[in-house]
């Protein structure tokens, strides 16, 4: 097994054993890099002096017979969304091409304290608004399996770096399935924790009551462990929840039996893929053979929930971009002739076709008129999709379907078709409506190419969903299939 | 039905400036969008109250302290155009 | 000719004396270098998050309850969306439809007694930042942009079109003004914007009940800008009207310089504000038992206190109205008072000669060196015929400049009035002997010739004679 393919876990047991240094760790992981990059183009910036000094730290540390965390020198991958004090932070943007922050999110802060060795900042779609990495305004980052085809996104970068072994985990953000999705298509584990669970200082702001910043990994173990710390209250982020952090490895055992999994029949509905629709059926067979009870259940407004999660992610896109102006920060156009020139041209040079289609049906549904019949109906039907969650959760533990209808599509495929990509979320955004969290977790391939399982829980019952998800893990091998590169 | 006139209406207010092609393109592709989720207005909504937020959190406050500032040149650093330490724009009328 | 009504409505802005800012914990302190007192939140870095300072809260409260407002039970924050340079975030957070309070009044009083003036609303928003222009906005070549006050907590109150004239709105907002500065939520200083105001004026013939369309002037930041921009715009109102024009719903601004507003047309038509509840902030859910704290945290408050002054202390309302007018006044007069027996004594002496001294040295009360017991022992010393009034206004004076009590001035400079008979009764006598032409106008029955006398005793003993004295014993040689 190469050195660069395994877990955080199995990284640490070599540390603290002593077998490997942090250091040799990391620059195996950033040979990994130099030899793929050009293939997958996972990331925007490589930080490699960066990680390489957090390692040398930790090494001193081991040395000192100091206790280490178990991230401690692993190799993290950050979203380009997520602020890196003095690191650019571009959010995939023309706009933000050159934007260093004079400070770090919340979440890097707290993979910095136990450890974590940064190394380096991973492609997405402009502002984290797209499903295939195709919307980066730098380059699109290309699926590890078939790099003919997309790693999905919007985190496509982050997913595709830690199946093809350029980071050990990543951190992603989720707006309406950004995480689940492209680890679904690159056949990792990907979680979007309950709305509040994680922080959101220094996530530059798609929809700000939809998204939530989350873990990829190559197993559950690793998952629970970015889990652990990640999650937890923060000052700086009003929407952040005052709740228990429990250690999400205590979830970690082998057994669903007794558990009750629904299956919403809306999710399985005739637009999935057959393939898909058979690898999924098998997990789901899997499941019942470990022991849980597994039945189709519904959930009534699934269908409104894509118009919805559009309409309200839009009108929030609108407001949040509305500050790439060219004063502060960022680019600037040249030769305006005041400052509304300014403004105008700035923007229409620094922003992609999908992000100005964005800003421009959230300006739409909000602005005089429409407001109502788009905007506040949205908020109407998000009441009621909450609700039909709240009523099968009485009845089940988790809920499980597809990530997505598909596998990875090819580059270009959707391109051109700004409603058939908005149409792939919609098993996911239903779950950031409803603020609940939702896991990916690989259960096989489809044509040779990655399909995943979503779980879905009840508000910050993230430790259920850990268990499923780890005994399905230890009952098959899905998460020892990678890529060949 | 979203009018051209409609789009350069929104994008003046987006603040973007868009082309002749640019224009037609959105007016088609919003329209497409729109018609498309047409069939939410016939959810009954009558009597639901709006979720703007699904967290039951209220009255999350800080303190009144000051804490520190970042230094001027930080506040600047990223800034695409200054005069001494301000930042500059061109005329506003 | 119809006679014309005016209508005016004022939205107040008010800056509150918070230590940090509204969402951030930058200070809020005024001036400063530019673009120092700022961080990330405040300048609207991307990703950042703002998260409400509770002060800002517990003072928007405060100022509601002082204006007779409903405090909302459920509030919440908005975001108000426009393009302008001084708005890190391109938006405003502010309030829309769920402002924190709502139905308040306060009375002014007019020519024809006390009228209540509602007030529709009170919200909570953040201030923008600063620009800086070479000349004027319009001729400048590029603006310069100072974020130091972006974010600073404002309150906006927005008063209902009960104001009838430019004297009631200066009024209005003069009593605003006291209100606030009774509750210490800010300093309202409008030199320093941290008082400032938008007026909505209309004119309609007198006798009906409809509104006229009206014009907002903004940005008004003296009592002098909002009482003669007032006057003019009526003028150019009723003017428009009488020529058969139209008046057209719009934003003026008033320029000091030509003394008149102009309209303020730019290149965006369309303000469409596009309100959405910030997903950033959550809902605010004010508990009674808070709002109950900080009511019994209030102090006594200009009108009832007036009311209090004219029941306990016998005053006049026109005192009263003029000690009460501040709180520092009116604490400082209660101060005196209860080491003075003569209320009305104190009430001269305030809003004479000390309000005159304070406003020649440009002086707070809070500034002055007399202190109320001193002020108090100065009147004893008038009362007990110690020193004559005259003597004391000499004494005050030097009490103000010094701050030494007035005992010891009276006794160092030996200003104590001579009441002896037996010291007057020889200058008495002197004064007669080299005035013999006075003396004899009196006894020929020209009364005005003994005040003539009187002033020869009263300069020859430098003042300190009892004039009283002076005139019993002139009559009697006389």
């Amino acid at each position: 097994m190469q050195l660069f393919l395994l877990t955080a876990h199995e990284m640490h047991d070599l540390l603290i054993k002593k077998e490997i240094s942090a250091e040799e760790l990391n620059k195996a992981v950033f040979a990994r890099i130099d030899a793929v990059e050009e293939q997958i183009g996972a990331y925007i910036t490589r930080t490699r002096e960066n990680a390489l000094a957090q390692a040398r730290a930790v090494d001193r540390q081991i040395r000192h017979g100091e206790k280490i965390s178990p991230l401690s020198g692993i190799p993290i991958a950050i979203k380009d969304n997520i602020c890196t004090d003095g690191i650019k932070t571009t959010a995939g943007s023309k706009i933000l091409s050159n934007f260093i922050p004079p400070y770090s999110a919340t979440v890097v802060k707290r993979l910095e304290a136990v450890g974590g060795a940064i190394a380096g900042k991973a492609n997405l779609d402009e502002f984290a608004m797209g499903s295939s990495n195709e919307n980066s305004a730098f380059f699109a980052t290309r699926n590890p399996w078939d790099t003919s085809r997309v790693p999905g996104g919007s985190s496509g970068g982050s997913a595709a770096a830690v199946a093809a072994g350029e980071a050990v985990c990543a951190l992603g953000s989720d707006t309406g399935g950004s995480i689940r999705q492209p680890a679904s298509f690159c056949g990792v584990v990907g979680m979007k924790p309950t709305y509040g669970a994680v922080s959101r200082y220094g996530l530059i702001a798609y929809a700000s009551s939809l998204d939530q910043i989350g873990p990829f990994a190559r197993d559950v173990t690793d998952c629970a462990l970015m889990l652990n710390a990640i999650c937890g209250h923060d000052p700086l982020d009003s929407t952040s929840a005052k709740y228990q952090v429990v250690d999400y490895t205590g979830f970690l055992t082998d057994d669903v039996r007794g558990m009750k999994l629904g299956v919403p029949e809306e999710y399985m509905a005739e637009g999935t893929d057959p393939a898909v629709r058979c690898v999924i059926l098998k997990a789901m067979k899997k499941l019942e053979s470990l022991g849980a009870v597994v039945e189709y259940t519904s959930l009534p407004h699934a269908e409104y929930a894509l118009p919805t999660y559009y309409l309200i992610a839009q009108a929030e896109a609108s407001s949040n971009l509305a500050r790439y102006d060219g004063v502060r920060y960022g680019m600037r156009a040249k030769g305006a002739e005041d400052v509304i020139d300014m403004f105008m041209k700035t923007r229409s040079q620094g922003f992609g076709n999908e992000v100005k289609r964005r800003i421009m049906l959230g300006t739409y549904v909000l602005s005089a008129g429409y407001h109502d019949a788009y905007y506040l109906k949205a908020l109407k039907a998000r009441t009621l999709i909450i609700g039909d969650f709240d009523r099968v959760f009485k009845k089940y533990d988790l809920l499980l379907s597809p990530v997505s209808s598909t596998t990875a599509f090819r580059i270009g495929e959707k391109m051109n078709n700004p409603l058939q990509m908005y149409l792939s979320d919609l098993c996911t955004s239903s779950v950031n409506l409803a603020g609940i969290p939702g896991l990916s977790i690989p259960c096989g391939l489809a044509g040779g190419l990655p399909v995943g399982l979503q779980l879905i829980g009840r508000p910050f019952d993230e430790g259920k969903l850990l268990r499923a998800a780890y005994t399905f893990e230890q009952n098959t091998d899905y998460h020892k299939q990678f890529p060949e590169l | 039905m979203i009018t051209k006139k409609d789009i350069e209406h929104v994008a003046l207010l987006s603040r973007l400036e868009l082309t002749g092609p640019e224009k037609d393109m959105y007016t088609r592709q919003l329209n497409d969008i729109l018609n498309h989720f047409q069939f939410l207005a016939r959810l009954d909504t009558e009597n639901v109250q709006p979720t703007a937020h699904v967290l039951p959190l209220q009255n999350v406050f800080r303190e009144d302290w000051v804490g520190r500032h970042i230094s001027r040149e930080d506040a600047l650093a990223n800034c695409p155009d200054r005069e001494e330490n301000y930042f500059k724009v061109p005329k506003i009328v | 000719m119809p006679q014309y009504e005016t209508v005016i409505g004022l939205e107040v802005h008010v800056e509150l004396k918070t230590r940090a800012k509204i969402f951030c914990d930058s200070t809020t302190e005024f001036g400063g270098a530019p673009n120092t007192h700022v961080c990330p939140v405040c300048l609207g870095l991307p990703g950042v998050l703002p998260v409400v300072n509770k002060k800002v809260v517990e003072y928007a409260i405060r100022a509601a309850l002082a204006l007779n407002c409903k405090i909302a039970r459920f509030s919440k924050f908005d975001r108000k969306n426009y393009y302008y340079p001084d708005m890190p975030k391109n938006y405003q957070i502010s309030q829309h439809d769920l402002p924190i309070a709502k139905h308040g009044y306060l009375k002014i009083d007019t020519e024809n007694g006390a009228k209540k003036i509602g007030i529709t609303r009170l919200h909570m928003e953040e201030d923008s930042g600063k620009l800086v222009h070479q000349g004027t906005i319009t001729a400048s070549p590029f603006s310069l942009v100072d974020y130091n006050r972006a974010g600073v907590p404002l309150i906006e109150v927005v008063s209902e079109p009960d104001l009838r004239s430019p004297e009631e709105a200066r009024q209005y907002m003069e009593k605003l003004r006291a209100i606030i500065l009774y509750t210490g939520i800010s300093d309202c200083k409008m030199e320093e914007g941290s008082l400032r105001c938008d007026a909505n004026i209309s004119v309609r013939p007198v006798g009906t009940d409809g509104f006229g369309t009206k014009a907002e002037i903004k940005n008004l930041n003296s009592f002098k800008a909002l009482q003669r921009s007032l006057n003019f715009e009526i003028e150019r109102q009723i003017k428009t009207l009488e020529a058969g024009g139209r008046i057209i719903q719009e934003t003026r601004t008033w320029d000091e310089g030509k003394g008149e507003t102009l309209s303020l047309r730019s290149k965006e038509h369309a303000h469409d504000y596009r309100y959405l509840p910030d997903p950033d902030l959550v809902p605010l859910l004010i508990d009674r038992q808070w709002v109950e704290d900080i009511c019994g945290s209030l102090p006594e408050l200009p009108d009832h206190r007036r009311e209090r002054y004219i029941k306990e202390y016998g005053l006049p309302d026109y005192d009263a109205a003029i000690l009460t007018n501040t709180k520092e006044l009116a604490d400082y007069f209660e101060d005196c008072v209860k080491v003075c027996p003569n209320p009305k004594a104190v009430s001269n002496w305030i809003m004479g000669d000390f309000t005159r001294l304070l406003n020649l040295h440009g002086l707070e009360i809070t500034e002055c060196k007399i202190t109320p017991q001193n002020l108090a022992s100065l009147l004893g010393l008038i009362e007990q015929g110690t020193i004559s009034g005259k003597i004391a206004k000499t004494v005050f004076a030097e009490m103000f400049a010094g701050g030494t009590d007035a005992e010891t001035i009276v006794k160092e400079k030996g200003l104590v009035q001579i009441s002896d008979k037996g010291a007057v009764i020889a200058i008495v006598e002197e004064v007669l002997v080299t005035n013999p032409g006075p003396v004899a106008d009196f006894r020929a029955g020209r009364e005005r010739a003994l005040g003539f006398l009187v002033g020869r005793v009263m300069k020859a003993t430098q003042g300190k004679a009892n004039p009283e004295l002076v005139n019993k014993l002139l009559r009697e040689k006389l």
